[in-house]
């Protein structure tokens, strides 16, 4: 018998398996089967012999030929086209053998042994296709495969970026309302910041007023005396000049003069005083104008003290100025420089208190001392404030300028005033320095035993 | 009859002086001034021959307060009198002036008919003890 039914089994089953890896649609699976059933059909009839060999013959050839008709024609089938190529040799040479076999029985048998011998190199040539064809099909599985792993990494990075770019707007999204909580934080602070200023200013307002009403009031009694007894004056030049004194009545006559320069003078004492009180308050900015520093000192230096003795009655100091009498006029914010002077001032007498609270000897005189000089070298203004109390330990030093430092009890320091200073004496082209222990110096305190002292200086540029 | 007057303000003087004006006239009364608690002192020691009288003295002063002083003058002089003139007038002042042996409290702005009632109390006093 030829080789066609092994053949066409060989392919059926091939398609078969291709059906089963979905290489092949599904349609063709009834036919497949039906060609597995005719083939194995065919075989066991050509074994039985009970059929017509040569129908048998012409069946097997015609199934062979459909089957490869089908499979060249049918592109689904491409993969199985080498394998046809390389069993064609095999078919084709069957076919010959059994036609040779049919038509001329004797001329076949002659040359039988061609025919096995072309049988035989069909058939080496079928299984080395069929090698070749397997690895072929391998490398082109590994390659498939190969695509495949690049599809799904492609897939994956696919992913990945989009679950990337998920993740950068989600983190630009925090960041941008991280930013915007911030500004609105650092909106907030600066307006703390400004209401925390403010509030040092109502709080040293606050410390002032009693200052402020006894410095007030001081004035207005001279006011108040002074025109009294002018009046008194009046009528008695009155009877002065009936009774024709009149050495008398001019005597008089410049005595109510010098009154009403007395009067003049105490009344603008007071209004200085509302008028730096209400400049004090203010939060606007200042303007900046010529001011004779010894005055404004002097001014804050009483309130300060008296400030502080209306407040607490234990509280006593001795204070001194030591003016340098020709100072020019500088152009500095007043209220903003007396600010300064208040707070350091403030702090001075505060010192001193302390100092006397402690050291319970009678010895100790506390004292406080305003100076001022001038640099003409280097066209400065030099004010000192000092005082005969503790002193500022050295590692301390650099902190008392920090905002919120303060070595005072709640409700008696607010940590600002140094801060506050040091910025406004900077805003004027200025310098405020600390020495502590102090020197002794003209104009300064004299120091005792245990009394390290402390002297702040501000410099002016004029 | 000598009389001192203690205030750091020193306009006082010009007050007192004007104020006063007739008794400095007639001679009944003569005034000095100190404008602080030290100068006071000094004052007093160096003077005690001239015979002051009669302290005023301002409580409110740096330095010494006129609170100290009247406690020195107490110790040093206790024959003389004593008044203290306060810008406050509150109660705490009041009883440590009294404490400390003040005669008047007087409270700024200085009513000066008191004060003259005071002078002249004074001075009564005094002249039957000289005749
Ligand atoms: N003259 C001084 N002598 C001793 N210590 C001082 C003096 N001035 C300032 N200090 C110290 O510096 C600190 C900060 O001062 P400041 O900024 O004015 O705030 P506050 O007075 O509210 O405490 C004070 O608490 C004090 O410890
Ligand atoms: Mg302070």
């Amino acid at each position: 018998m030829g080789f066609e039914n092994v053949i066409a089994f060989i392919f059926l089953y091939y398609l078969r398996r291709q059906l089963k890896t979905k290489e092949i649609p599904e349609r063709w699976r009834q036919p497949i089967n039906y060609g597995l059933i005719i083939v194995v059909s065919l075989a066991i009839l050509a074994g039985s012999g009970l059929v017509n060999d040569l129908l048998l013959k012409f069946l097997s050839i015609l199934l062979i030929s459909y089957i490869v008709y089908n499979i060249f024609t049918h592109p689904e089938f491409s993969g199985t086209k080498s394998l046809v190529y390389a069993a064609l040799p095999l078919i084709a040479v069957s076919l010959i053998r059994d036609i040779f076999e049919l038509a001329m029985p004797e001329f076949f048998k002659t040359w039988d042994k061609v025919f096995d011998v072309a049988s035989f190199f069909a058939f080496i040539w079928l299984v080395a296709m069929y090698i070749t064809y397997r690895k072929q099909k391998k490398a082109l599985l590994a390659e498939k495969i190969k695509a495949l792993e690049r599809e799904k990494e492609f897939q994956i990075t696919q992913t990945l970026k989009a679950k990337l770019e998920v993740d950068v707007a989600e983190r630009t999204a925090e960041l941008v309302k991280q930013k915007e909580e911030l500004e609105k934080a650092l909106e907030e602070l600066k307006s703390a910041q400004a209401q925390l200023i403010q509030s040092e200013k109502m709080a040293s307002l606050g410390e002032l007023t009693a200052g402020i009403a006894h410095e007030i009031q001081n004035p207005l009694n001279f006011v108040n005396n002074f025109s009294e007894v002018s009046q008194e004056l009046i009528d008695e030049m009155h009877q002065e000049l009936e009774s024709g004194d009149l050495e008398e009545v001019k005597a008089i006559a410049l005595d109510i003069k010098q009154n009403l320069e007395k009067i003049h003078h105490h009344g603008s004492r007071a209004d200085n005083i509302v008028k730096g009180m209400l400049l004090h308050s203010r939060s606007s900015l200042g303007e900046k104008t010529p001011t004779d520093i010894n005055m404004l000192a002097d001014e804050y230096l009483r309130l300060s003290y008296h400030g502080l003795r209306a407040k607490d009655k234990s509280f006593n100091a001795d204070f001194k100025t030591d003016f340098e009498t020709n100072l020019p006029k500088i152009n500095i914010v007043p209220q903003d420089i007396g600010r300064v002077m208040l707070n350091l001032i403030n702090n001075a007498f505060y010192a001193v208190n302390d100092q006397r609270k402690k050291a319970e000897n009678s010895d100790f005189k506390p004292s406080v001392t305003v100076n001022t000089s001038m640099n003409e070298k280097e066209n400065k203004i030099i004010i000192k404030i000092a005082d005969n109390g503790p002193g500022i330990p050295k590692q301390m030093k650099d902190k008392i300028f920090q905002p919120f430092f303060t070595t005072k009890p709640t409700g008696q320091g607010t940590g600002l005033g140094l801060s506050l200073s040091y910025d406004i004496v900077k805003a004027h082209g200025g310098e405020l320095k600390v020495e502590s222990p102090a020197k002794e110096g003209k104009g300064l305190p004299t120091l005792s035993n245990g009394q390290a002292g402390t002297v702040f200086i501000v410099t002016l540029p004029i | 009859m000598k009389f001192l007057v203690v205030d750091d303000e020193k306009d006082v003087e010009l007050l007192f002086q004007q104020k006063l004006r007739k008794e400095i006239r007639n001679g009944s009364i003569e005034l000095k001034f100190a404008f602080s608690g030290n100068e006071a002192l000094e004052i007093m020691e160096k003077s005690e021959s001239e015979e002051v009288m009669y302290i005023f003295s301002d409580i409110n002063m740096p330095g010494m307060t006129g609170l100290e002083l009247l406690d020195k003058l107490k110790a040093k002089f206790p024959q003389i009198p004593v008044s203290m003139i306060s810008a406050y007038g509150d109660a705490e002042n009041y009883e440590k002036a009294i404490e400390l042996g003040a005669k008047e409290f007087f409270v700024k702005p200085i009513n000066f008919e008191n004060l003259k009632v005071e002078l002249n109390k004074i001075i009564e006093d005094k002249e039957p003890k000289k005749e």
